[in-house]
């Protein structure tokens, strides 16, 4: 019966190329993991339990999107969680100065775009490779925070401001709206639109990409900017969710927001993968973390899961890329 | 070739002469600096980084890093601090085969992952950096080792010994680098590590088998990371799950970029990374001398990786233009 349905699937490549995707698997394990969590806890079938410890992500999310496009076009960010945490204090910093909820806002965003830009330039003029030179900023971004905020914390904003996962639009919370209208918006960038072809083109082969007249040095600019820039987003979310801004927030979330990235079914060499794998392993991660805190897993434990996680995710996607799609 | 092409070739003497620089200034902004205290603070911050920084250079030098290391540290130090609860008599050179062992089986996971998968070396160990820190929470219980349940032989290995009351950590440490010099420079392994560094496709066609040499690599790596544990728990008397050896991967991979190790492989040598580690101590003990916050500690390494980084990139750029590599 499986054979003859892998013999079917090799005369119809076209069918095949749609069967056999790595997103596919992240479906399957979102899948999996309802069903194994509802097995631990009756009272984990309830959607809007399962909004609610959505909202802590949802600014992982956010990130996880851009970095998809970003490991689409062949580099990859891993000073996301620095650059969280770097515009978070920004923002307490500013905002304790006493210059206004709106002015804060924009430099924490400014900042953030800043740090991006800064990540862009060194990787496109200089040609430092991303992923160690992101290594290094990690770092950097990580001390400037810690030496602006020092070990406090720098809370004090208005009551219109805290507590952004407390407001709802029915059952759902509003940061799990900003999360799926910004997938979407992305998704359909990604594949609908020129610009979203170029980055495939520019993750399979910058060479061909450059002679065919992409500005390749110029996108990827753009990519590393934008991704500054929801950090940035993302950093103020965080802060109005926790009402206070640490240096040390977020610490560790490279290897979530990877997590999303590859369980996403992104190939992480570059060239393929789409916003709906990464949409879906958000859920998973989610649904992950909520299913061991039910079931009482210290969430110190739960990093080798996720770890492990992490390691397969790549290990399959690589796998099935190599399987499906040569 | 211009003298600065000279002077850019050797690469220690750069490091050096900002280490000089260094301590010249701060020395002269505070006389307390020159103190016999201060270098000893110096010398015994160092060994614990050195060590690891020994391990990840060959990581490095053979074109992958491993961001794993702070984990495998605070695991091996944790299996050692537990089995110093059960047996308190425990000799000092059973522990460091222990923890050695313990750090090899770690380094040898992530290799394997690496060679036998193909993926990236950053992103498996991000992965196996919190699949260990998850262990070590498992294996402890989240409990601390304290100061009394390690036993004095221990303690006192990184405070004196019987040569010239010498730390016993500095002299192990001053071992093993010796020995990484003496595999990296003269024998045919270490060769072997810089070809498969500098260009695995032609080190494979050479009949260099890439796959074992980066096993080493990573077993190497690993396997010093654990003793480093051993060094942690006697240096600073206690473990904690939580906070050993969280971060000291980005300090070792500063240390080991300044000291010249070019990150996209095959360059880079013991005595640099040892300079690299020198100015890193310096450093962090200069800070206080010259009243600079401890917060401030963090963003200068980050700031020195960004910079050594952007600098390694000038150089290369500047060889290939002088060989004709690049004709932009």
């Amino acid at each position: 019966m499986l054979k003859k349905f892998s013999i079917y699937l090799s005369e119809n490549p076209t069918l095949r190329y749609w069967i056999v995707r790595p997103e596919w698997v992240a479906v399957i394990l979102l899948i999996i993991s309802i069903i194994s969590s509802i097995q631990l806890s009756p009272f984990f079938a309830d959607l809007a339990f399962i909004m609610d410890s959505a909202t802590p992500y949802v600014e992982y999310g956010l990130i996880a999107i851009i970095l998809t496009l970003i490991i689409i076009s062949g580099e990859i960010d891993l000073s996301i969680a620095s650059m969280i945490a770097l515009t978070a204090v920004i923002f307490g910093t500013a905002y304790n100065a006493g210059i206004g909820m709106p002015l804060s806002m924009i430099i924490a965003l400014l900042s953030g775009t800043l740090c991006g830009l800064f990540n862009g330039i060194l990787v496109t003029q200089l040609k430092i490779p991303s992923i160690i030179l992101t290594i290094g900023t990690l770092t950097l971004y990580r001390g400037i925070a810690q030496s602006l905020a020092s070990d406090f914390s720098l809370g004090g904003y208005p009551s219109w401001f805290i507590g952004i996962d407390y407001r709802y639009v029915g059952i759902i919370p509003i940061p799990v709206i900003i999360f799926t209208v910004f997938a979407i918006v992305v998704g359909f960038f990604l594949s609908s639109t020129i610009y979203g072809k170029q980055l495939y083109l520019i993750g399979t082969n910058p060479q061909t990409a450059k002679y065919s007249g992409i500005k390749v040095d110029r996108i990827k600019l753009l990519l590393f900017t934008l991704s500054g820039l929801v950090c940035g987003i993302a950093g103020i979310l965080t802060t109005s969710r926790l009402a206070v801004a640490r240096f040390n927030m977020a610490t560790g979330a490279e290897l979530e927001i990877v997590l999303m990235v590859m369980l996403g079914g992104t190939y992480i060499f570059g060239g393929r993968g789409n916003i709906f794998g990464t949409f879906v392993a958000f859920w998973i991660v989610v649904i992950l973390r909520a299913g061991l805190n039910v079931a009482r897993i210290k969430i110190e434990s739960q990093l080798t899961i996720l770890g492990a996680m992490l390691i397969i995710a790549i290990i399959l996607t690589n796998y099935i890329y190599s399987k499906s799609q040569k | 070739m211009t003298l600065f092409d000279k002077f850019l070739r050797i690469r220690e003497l750069g490091i050096f002469s900002i280490i000089v620089v260094f301590v010249v200034v701060a020395s002269i902004i505070d006389p307390r600096f020159m103190t016999i205290d201060s270098w000893r603070a110096v010398f015994l911050a160092i060994p614990l980084i050195l060590v690891m920084a020994m391990g990840q250079m060959m990581v490095i030098i053979c074109r992958h890093v491993d961001i794993s290391i702070g984990s495998i540290l605070a695991f091996s130090a944790i299996v050692i601090g537990l089995l110093y609860i059960q047996f308190p008599g425990l000799s000092l050179w059973l522990s460091l085969i222990i923890t050695a062992f313990v750090g090899l089986v770690m380094g040898l996971i992530n290799g394997f992952i690496v060679t036998r998968f193909n993926v990236h070396s950053i992103i498996v160990t991000l992965g196996t950096l919190s699949l260990y820190r998850g262990l070590v929470f498992i294996v402890s219980g989240g409990r601390q080792i304290d100061r009394n349940d390690i036993p004095e032989h221990v303690v006192s290995f990184s405070q004196t010994s019987f040569f010239f009351s010498i730390p016993g950590i500095l002299i192990f440490s001053a071992i093993i680098v010796i020995i990484t010099h003496l595999v990296m420079r003269h024998s045919v392994l270490g060769r072997e590590i810089y070809a498969t560094g500098s260009n695995p496709v032609a080190a494979h066609l050479k009949g260099i088998n890439v796959t074992k040499v980066t096993l080493f690599c990573f077993g190497v790596c690993g396997m010093l990371a654990g003793v480093a544990g051993l060094f942690y728990a006697s240096r600073f008397g206690y473990v904690n799950p939580g906070v050993t050896g969280v971060g000291i991967e980005f300090i070792v991979i500063a240390g080991v970029i300044i000291g010249g190790t070019s990150i996209t492989g095959g360059s880079g040598s013991v005595l640099g990374t040892f300079l690299g580690i020198l100015l890193l101590g310096i450093i962090n003990v200069a800070l206080p001398v010259l009243n600079i916050p401890g917060e401030f500690q963090k963003a200068i390494y980050g700031l020195i990786i960004v910079v050594a980084l952007s600098l390694d990139q000038l150089i290369i750029y500047r060889m290939k233009k002088l060989s004709g590599g690049i004709n932009a």
